[in-house]
């Protein structure tokens, strides 16, 4: 059983219920989205599946092994966080170089490779980097460990256009050539929408949708026309939100849309995913 | 090969489609090598299930076949095969559409007509 699975996970901190009996599995050889708004538990779920916070109650299983306080599992998964935990005087060079004295798998040609190709000077401190080459320095690391699993938790934060553009035609390179277990967690889904297969959102805490991004974005449609025409087309549909502009109006609708019994002067669109996402998660 | 993200229809559909105009417009000939699932993921930014959904759609139409550990190739008489296609796709794509509009604008049948022939012309 070669996956990652989490069992009624829950996670209080304080008054607050930070996660509420997540189930869910990540299967390997896939990418998948974990999508949630800022607080939405997100990094929770991840520090507590590599045991960097525990659980009140649940477990987490590794290929079928309990992970908590178990290195050897627990040495699958590599999870590059948000925080930069490196010694601020450190060297990127030497960054390096430990990474690869600690992780076997770690393709330290490849990480050099990397490196360059992003225009990270091996000679710099890590406490010289700017937010974008901090997160930059801690992909390379991630891409490089060659773990069964990786997770990502806000992998392009204060990238800029040209380098997360960059890091995403690496990742589907890097995912290409050695297939693994990703999760890119992260709140700009517009970008990863193509990426993943499989897509995880969360909302305070509990698991909102769980299923290819595929037969999600396949469940809803979009129709706008004006507004007397949209509101009587979807009297009897399952309306997950609208938007207007004077007369005009725009409702997103879950279901299969029937093209051919269209009124005159309505339009259909695809209902993307951040759409769907902003239309689940609001409010 | 061009994907637009905001189109309605699926990606691997629209890549699939974009390997039929290539092949069409003889970028790709008839018994050459296509870009690999890869190269295409890659190129696209998009996940190589995509790329692969894409591909197989025209394997299984018979437009592309596989050459094992080699990659795919463009089968023999696809583009014959692909021109049939269109045609049967022409009326439904481009002549009821092109009628709905006019309707909608109140531009008669003679003047549609005239405007064809006025496109020959040109």
């Amino acid at each position: 059983m070669n996956c990652i699975e989490v069992e009624n996970i829950s996670k209080r901190f304080g008054p607050v219920n930070a996660l509420t009996n997540i189930n869910l599995k990540f299967e390997p050889n896939k990418i998948y989205g974990l999508l949630g708004r800022n607080g939405a538990g997100k990094s929770t779920l991840l520090n507590i599946i590599t045991n960097r916070l525990f659980a009140d109650s649940g477990q987490v299983l590794i290929d079928g092994i309990k992970a908590a306080e178990n290195d050897e599992v627990i040495g699958k998964v590599y999870m590059m966080s948000e925080k930069c935990l490196y010694p601020e005087g450190m060297k990127i060079a030497k960054v390096l170089k430990w990474s690869n004295e600690f992780y076997p798998g770690f393709d330290l040609d490849y990480a050099r490779r990397l490196a360059d190709e992003f225009g990270l000077e091996l000679n710099k401190k890590v406490k010289s980097l700017s937010t974008g080459y901090g997160s930059i320095m801690k992909l390379v690391v991630a891409l490089a460990v060659n773990t069964p699993y990786l997770l990502l938790d806000e992998p392009v934060l204060g990238l800029d256009a040209n380098h997360r553009e960059m890091f995403y035609r690496i990742l589907v390179q890097h995912f290409a050539q050695r297939p693994s277990t990703i999760v890119l967690s992260t709140h700009l889904i517009e970008e990863v929408a193509t990426v993943i297969e499989e897509v995880v959102i969360i909302k305070d805490g509990k698991i909102l949708k769980n299923e290819s991004c595929a037969s999600l974005t396949a469940k809803g449609y979009t129709v706008s026309g004006s507004a007397a025409a949209v509101d009587s087309f979807v009297a009897d549909k399952q309306v997950i939100g609208s938007d207007s502009l004077g007369g005009l109006k725009s409702v997103h609708i879950l279901g299969i849309p029937n093209k051919k019994n269209l009124p005159q002067g309505l339009e259909i669109s695809r209902l993307d995913l951040q759409k769907l996402f902003i239309k689940l998660t609001s409010a | 090969m061009l994907i637009n993200f905001e189109d309605e229809r699926p990606i691997f559909v629209q890549i699939a489609e974009g390997i039929e105009d290539a092949i069409l417009a003889g970028a790709f000939l008839e018994e050459s090598q296509i870009p690999s699932t890869t190269e295409i993921s890659v190129s696209y930014k998009i996940n190589p299930a995509t790329a692969l959904k894409g591909i197989n759609l025209l394997v299984d139409s018979g437009i592309l076949y596989k050459k094992r550990g080699v990659g795919m190739f463009v089968a023999p008489r696809a583009t014959k095969k692909l021109i049939e296609k269109r045609r049967n796709l022409f009326y439904e794509n481009y002549i009821t559409r092109l009628i709905d509009e006019a309707k909608r604008l109140g531009i008669a049948q003679t003047e549609i007509t005239a405007m064809i022939e006025r496109g020959y012309r040109q």
